[in-house]
């Protein structure tokens, strides 16, 4: 892997078990450990294998479209009047976020390792649509667990997977979101354990999915720094991403965890508000505990039970967050902050009047941040935004809210 | 001696095997449970799992997932299920009695209150599906100082070298889950079933519970002749959600279904 981080990295999480300090590790069921262990043994295996690397490179340039620009909302900017800010623009990518920067990662581990069926859960469908692409292009069998109410709001995505060639599962357990389709998604992995490959779609699960999921989305963070360099002359002076389960936040923030000077913001989904108890914002509002496969931030009650979440967007609406996170906020190296549903809707407007973009609702959240965030800082000064991913698939849930109909 | 080897030693001297159910605590409401407990001993149990409902049961089959939903209707969680287990004791001071479930709620009430709960309740075992031995050390050690012996599942796909594990910190007796899936699920196949406890038995001296798939006398008198005990789940839960408007009705077929077990077993 060495050649793939920048010389001299000393942050070194995780440890060959999975734990960033107390969080992470490896919680499951037993029939999963011999599958787990065989993942992660292929997964250090060809992470240091330079054909393997070689074929990533490729595929991320020729077939995801990377890299993605890094691009200077001059406008925008001008407008709020502070920092100037820079969208990374993962909404640019193949199939339209930064989800395929993972699937296209795992779809090739999956290859090696001789696995013919692909599952995956999947939230706003953002996942789903690009693990459907990656085992389309591969001609791998695809399932795809979805709960039944975002199957209902992300339509548009379930027909677009249904395209792909994908079955799409609608998940009527619990509450019916991304934690149950995790569940289902696991009940799966149990029972075809041996042909399977669980592509796992944020750095949530047991180890190695939450290393393994951040090293493929690391490129975000990596091409990012390249950049801001080249067209800035200098290091950004703060980092701003959603934080759904928290992959393209991490994918973003990982290569900078050693320049100090670089301040990390994670936004987490405040759905009503915090204070309401309606929301999504395990590490701004809930506590440690453990929920599928790893110990992280999450939303439970006092007998442990899982509360439910609520969110105006589907991919941040889970309960728990990738257990790297939990060890960012803890030793005070990243800061949780929340944008309630109504702040992200008027992210979402000002981006797309303001530059002719229209991002993703999760995006959303950390637009409205930065709205927050920019005022306060100097013109000098440099804000990057993780714009994770592109609007189409929200068209329905916006003119919902918002009472328009065509 | 903890009460389950106790258990499970008086039953090898008497040539018996341990008959094991499974239901759900608090399903299909809380007062139904207690009472079941004690008609299930009657009519033959020797150890009883009893489950800790959860909101999100990655490792369980629909049956015990709506069993949850219905016991977490009425907001029996983990607190509730150990004064349950409390009040089980008052009136039986023999039947070992197992907490089946997953870790959160444990870990949200604190590994060292958890463990002294337990003790106070009195409980013999707990089963924690998602706490793999790796993971176990603080968590055991903490029950083993207090009696409690903590129990591990073991797969079709486990190997000698895990075994070995679960036989270093597991304790009482090892649950070998007998397919490849989640609970409820499918049909076991008894040679399978014996050429891995073959090779289970090459690596621990615990006595072996098999469930995942025994559904009726027949199966669970194959599953005595090859193992130390057979624990029987979702069976016994279906009756409950077939007989939801008359949960007399259902605790009849439950002990009518325990008993033709324990008759099965014994001859
Ligand atoms: C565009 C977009 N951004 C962000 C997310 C949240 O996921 P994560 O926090 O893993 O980046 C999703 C999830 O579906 C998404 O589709």
């Amino acid at each position: 892997m060495t050649e793939r981080y920048p010389q001299g990295h000393k942050y070194d999480m995780p440890d060959a078990r999975g734990h960033f300090g107390p969080y992470g590790g490896i919680f499951v069921a037993e029939t999963l450990m011999p599958a787990i262990t065989e993942l992660n043994e292929a997964y250090q295996r060809y992470m240091q294998d330079p054909e393997f690397i070689a074929e990533l490179d490729a595929d991320l340039r020729d077939y995801v479209g990377r890299p993605s620009p890094l691009y200077l909302a001059e406008r925008w900017s001008r407008e709020l009047g502070g920092a100037q800010i820079y969208l990374k623009r993962e909404d640019l990518n193949h199939t339209g976020a930064h989800k395929v920067n993972n699937t296209v990662g795992q779809a090739l581990l999956a290859k090696r390792m001789g696995k013919t069926r692909i599952i995956a859960e999947t939230g706003a469908g953002q996942h789903g649509v690009a693990t459907a692409t990656v085992a389309a292009r591969l001609g791998l069998e695809c399932v795809v667990y979805m709960g039944a109410v975002d199957v209902a709001r992300q339509a548009l995505n379930v027909y677009r997977m249904k395209l792909l060639g994908a079955t799409v599962v609608p998940v009527e357990s619990g509450s019916k979101t991304l934690k149950d389709a995790l569940n289902e998604a696991l009940r799966d992995w149990v029972t075809n354990i041996d042909n399977t490959f669980y592509i796992i779609g944020t750095v949530a699960g047991p180890h190695p999915y939450p290393a393994m999921v951040r090293d493929f989305q690391a490129v975000i963070g990596r091409e990012a720094k390249q950049q801001c360099i080249a067209q800035a002359g200098r290091l950004p002076d703060a980092l701003v991403a959603c934080v759904g389960g928290g992959s393209n936040a991490i994918g973003l923030f990982y290569p900078f965890i050693d320049d100090k000077s670089v301040k990390m913001i994670g936004v987490e989904a405040a759905g009503d508000g915090v204070e309401t108890g309606r929301h999504s914002a395990p590490l701004c509002a809930g506590r440690p505990g453990v929920l599928h496969g790893n110990r992280t931030y999450l939303m439970a009650d006092d007998d442990g039970e899982i509360i439910e979440t609520h969110s105006i967007s589907a991919g941040l609406d889970y309960p728990g967050v990738g257990p790297e996170h939990a060890w960012l906020k803890d030793t005070g190296r990243a800061q949780y902050v929340n944008i309630t549903d109504d702040e992200a809707l008027a992210g979402f407007h000002a981006l797309t009047r303001m530059e002719g973009i229209i991002p993703a609702l999760e995006s959303s959240h950390a637009l409205a941040y930065a709205m927050k965030l920019a005022p306060t800082m100097r013109k000098d000064q440099i804000i990057i935004i993780n714009l994770s991913g592109r609007g189409d698939k929200d068209m329905h849930t916006i003119m919902q809210r918002e009472g328009i109909s065509l | 001696m903890s009460r389950l080897a106790n258990k499970f030693a008086d039953l090898k001297a008497s040539g018996r095997k341990a008959l094991i159910p499974f239901i759900t605590a608090g399903d299909p409401y809380p007062e139904f449970t207690v009472p079941l407990l004690h008609e299930m001993v009657a009519a033959g149990a020797d150890v009883i799992e009893l489950g800790v409902p959860f909101s999100d049961p990655m490792a369980d089959g629909p049956v015990i997932q709506r069993a949850s939903e219905r016991a977490l209707s009425h907001h029996t969680g983990l607190r509730k299920v150990l004064s349950m287990a409390m009040e089980f004791r008052k009136t039986d001071q023999d039947t070992p009695l197992v907490l089946m479930g997953y870790l959160n709620p444990i870990e949200i009430m604190g590994y060292e209150d958890f463990a002294n709960a337990a003790q106070r309740a009195d409980v013999d075992g707990v089963l924690t599906v998602d706490l793999p031995p790796e993971e176990s050390e603080a968590c055991v050690s903490l029950l083993r100082e207090r009696g409690i012996d903590q129990i591990f599942l073991l797969a079709p796909n486990t190997n000698a070298e895990r075994i070995q594990k679960m036989d270093a910190v597991g304790s009482g007796y090892l649950y070998y889950v007998s397919l490849k899936g989640v609970t409820g699920a499918g049909h076991l196949d008894t040679a399978d079933v014996e050429q891995k406890l073959q090779l289970i038995r090459q690596n621990t001296a615990l006595p072996v519970g098999v469930g995942f798939g025994v559904k009726d006398a027949d199966t669970a008198k194959t599953i005595a002749a090859i193992a130390d005990g057979v624990v029987v789940g979702s069976a016994l839960i279906s009756k409950i959600e077939a007989n939801l408007d008359d949960p007399q009705q259902a605790r009849h077929e439950i002990i009518t279904l325990l008993k033709s077990m324990r008759e099965a077993m014994d001859v």
